[in-house]
């Protein structure tokens, strides 16, 4: 047994000890670790947002427009070098230093605007920001899920892509000949697995009709659309949880190695 | 001729002789070339092509590889890089400069720093590390930017056909017209759950999940928090959102705030209810968890897009004694919340809830219009089934590139 001597790694072991702790009950110790991990967590994303985005993405294109605007060439470029500025901003190489200046200002007093939910007499001019938010999230969304959601999953139930590049049918004839040529699990499943495809997910589309009852056909093929919905979280959630015992098995090898290292 | 002069003689006819041997590599394939430094033969054939439905910045290479290129196996086997210059076409005078280099033995490249709309020509060197073969100019080409992206079409016809349905049925369900939507047991819950809380006099807990606001699922979620602030209100339960999105927490404000409002119980509504917790995965469930086991609530919805820590917050919430109402898109934390929660709302199930709870006309008609939207599917799937026994043509109507 060799104790660490790296304070990190005890502070570490220690918050792990807290956290687990909670599985007893809830106690002053796993409050602790708690209060530490979300107030960190606030700190760093504050942190990380500030230099990689305001910074970066605002504050520093902003100051080299105002300057190229109101600096001659040899000052701005004097400017630039004693910076440490090798290039334009990206937003400078698109566009002349007013517009950027304009498209840089415009987002930063929508966010601001967010800010006068403090003063509730015009907290009410936040809402064009959320408004705006919202709107251009969803337009930006909506093609993009249909893409995703919708047409390339209708393509996937369809065909599929061969390894050798053609496309074939995922119900497909040749697949059941070659199971009834040589008979064997395998091509059975080569076989079986287009048209169970095809038929999952038409019967599990049938379960999400909400303006129909489900009786007759539809109840039918609700409900085995709901068998399938089953199975394939019954086969997630052994996966994930086998996911999860690795993450557990990772933990408390850091206790018993980089910790107490009394093993490895 | 004195015998000096032919001793010269002979001396020059054997210098004459013996040079080009000498000069001459002496084995294998190389015998055939001279050791001098020779640039590499020039690749040949370069094609430039404008890249299709982008912005204009990119134009794409293609050449055939210098017979000297070791790919190929034949000639000196001595091209180490291939060199891409460019120039624009339509500055007078200008040179070619050197914008990459690529190794040998490949015949393609990208060029992406192109400024939309600009002409450019360019040429190919085959390098040996000393000396390049450079190929012919190319014609002058455009990196035009495209406006609309002719792979997609099929997205806009899509997007659309399910606009009308839904424009449709809004405008029917306004209209007056009678629409029928079945039965959720998962949110026929929700009353039942609101009602447990009324009765023990504790809060209620709603978790939207730990997506953006531009996730479907987090809107789906704000909208169901709406109704449920609503029932809060009237009933005079305490709600308790715990936000892990700083927007999503702006909203949510606004959302509760106008369920007050509208049931007539501004008074009722408190602020610092809904609020940040933080941006942190795992600090943020491990302080939902504090807050359950805490303030001990009577309900709690978890609706929205969840990741791994699903499994936590339904785990922690049972063992409260809480009943649980769950609903997300997610697939894979659905069988977690179906196994520790009284009852789950799948998938798009989550997106009807909002409509179900307030059954608004303007929401039922767009479910309705989703309905339609999903019998056009599966009669697409049906009439692709069929017709790719002959051609998969169909089913590449659905391709998006």
């Amino acid at each position: 047994m060799e104790l660490a001597t790296d304070i990190w790694v005890w502070v570490a072991a220690i918050l792990t000890l807290f956290v687990y702790s909670f599985l007893i009950k809830d106690n002053p110790l796993y409050k602790f670790a708690e209060h530490a991990m979300g107030g960190l967590g606030v700190g760093y994303w504050t942190a990380v947002l500030f230099y990689n985005v305001i910074i970066p993405d605002f504050w520093e294109p902003l100051t080299i427009a105002i300057r190229k605007l109101s600096m001659t060439p040899q000052n701005f470029d004097a400017f630039m070098a004693r910076e440490g500025f090798s290039q334009m901003p990206q937003i400078m190489q698109d566009f002349s230093p007013g517009v950027s200046i304009l498209l840089l200002l415009l987002p930063a007093i929508i966010g601001l605007l967010l800010f006068t939910r403090y003063i509730p007499k015009i907290a009410w001019i936040s809402r064009f920001s959320l408004a705006f938010y919202l709107g251009a999230a969803s337009g930006i969304a909506i093609p993009n899920t249909f893409q995703t959601r919708i047409l390339e999953q209708l393509r996937g139930t369809i065909v599929q892509d061969a390894p050798d590049g053609s496309v074939v049918p995922l119900f497909s004839f040749d697949a059941w000949r070659d199971f009834f040529a040589a008979p064997g699990i395998e091509t059975f499943f080569d076989a079986i697995s287009g048209p169970l495809l095809i038929l999952g997910v038409v019967c599990t589309l049938s379960y999400f009709f909400f303006s129909k009852e489900h009786k007759g056909i539809l109840g039918g093929m609700a409900r085995i659309g709901i068998w399938f919905l089953m199975i394939g979280f019954g086969a997630s959630f052994g996966y994930t949880v086998m996911g999860r015992v690795s993450l557990l098995i990772g933990r408390v090898q850091f206790l018993l190695t980089d910790w107490l290292g009394v093993a490895g | 001729m004195t015998g000096r002069e032919k001793t010269l003689a002979t001396a020059a006819l054997l210098i004459g002789l013996l040079l080009p041997v000498s000069v001459f590599a002496q084995t294998g394939e190389e015998y055939l070339y001279p050791l001098v430094d020779l640039p590499p033969a020039q690749p040949m054939g370069v094609i430039a092509e404008d890249h299709p439905n982008d912005s204009g910045e990119q134009i794409n290479l293609s050449w055939t590889l210098s017979i000297d290129d070791p790919r190929r196996g034949r000639g000196r086997g001595n091209v180490i890089a291939y060199q891409i210059l460019r120039k624009p076409a339509e500055v007078e005078g200008a040179e070619f400069t050197l914008i990459d280099q690529i190794s040998a033995g490949v015949g393609f490249y990208s060029d992406t720093t192109c400024e939309p709309d600009e002409s450019y020509i360019y040429r190919i060197g085959a390098s040996n590390g000393k000396s390049i073969g450079y190929s012919d100019p190319t014609a002058p080409i455009v990196s035009a930017s495209h406006f609309f992206h002719s792979g997609r079409w099929n997205a806009l016809i899509g997007v659309l056909l399910l606009s009308g349905l839904l424009i449709y049925f809004i405008y029917s369900a306004r209209q007056g017209k009678e629409l029928f939507i079945r039965r959720i047991a998962g949110l026929d819950a929700v009353e039942e759950a609101l009602g447990r809380a009324t009765e023990m006099g504790k809060p209620i807990l709603y978790v939207s999940g730990l997506s953006p606001i531009n996730d479907v699922a987090t809107i789906a979620s704000v909208n169901i928090l709406g109704q449920v602030a609503r029932k809060a209100a009237v009933y005079e339960i305490r709600l308790i959102v715990p936000c892990y999105d700083p927007i999503v927490m702006a909203v949510e404000r606004e959302v509760v705030k106008e369920a007050y409002l509208d049931v007539g119980r501004p008074d009722a509504y408190n602020s610092n209810d809904v609020f940040f917790v933080t941006q942190s995965q795992f600090a943020y469930a491990a302080a939902v968890n504090g807050i359950m086991m805490r303030e001990k609530p009577a309900t709690n919805f978890y609706m929205g897009k969840f990741f791994a820590e699903s499994l936590i917050l339904a785990e922690t919430g049972a063992s409260t004694g809480a009943i649980q109402i769950a609903g997300t898109d997610a697939v894979v934390q659905i069988p977690f919340f179906i196994t520790a929660c009284d009852y789950c709302i799948m998938g798009e199930e989550l997106y009807a809830a909002s409509a179900y709870m307030s059954r608004e006309p303007l929401l039922l008609g767009g479910l309705k219009g989703q309905d339609w939207a999903k019998y056009i599917v599966g009669a697409l799937i049906l009439i692709g089934v069929v017709t790719s026994f002959f051609t998969t043509w169909f089913a590449e109507l659905f391709n998006v590139t």
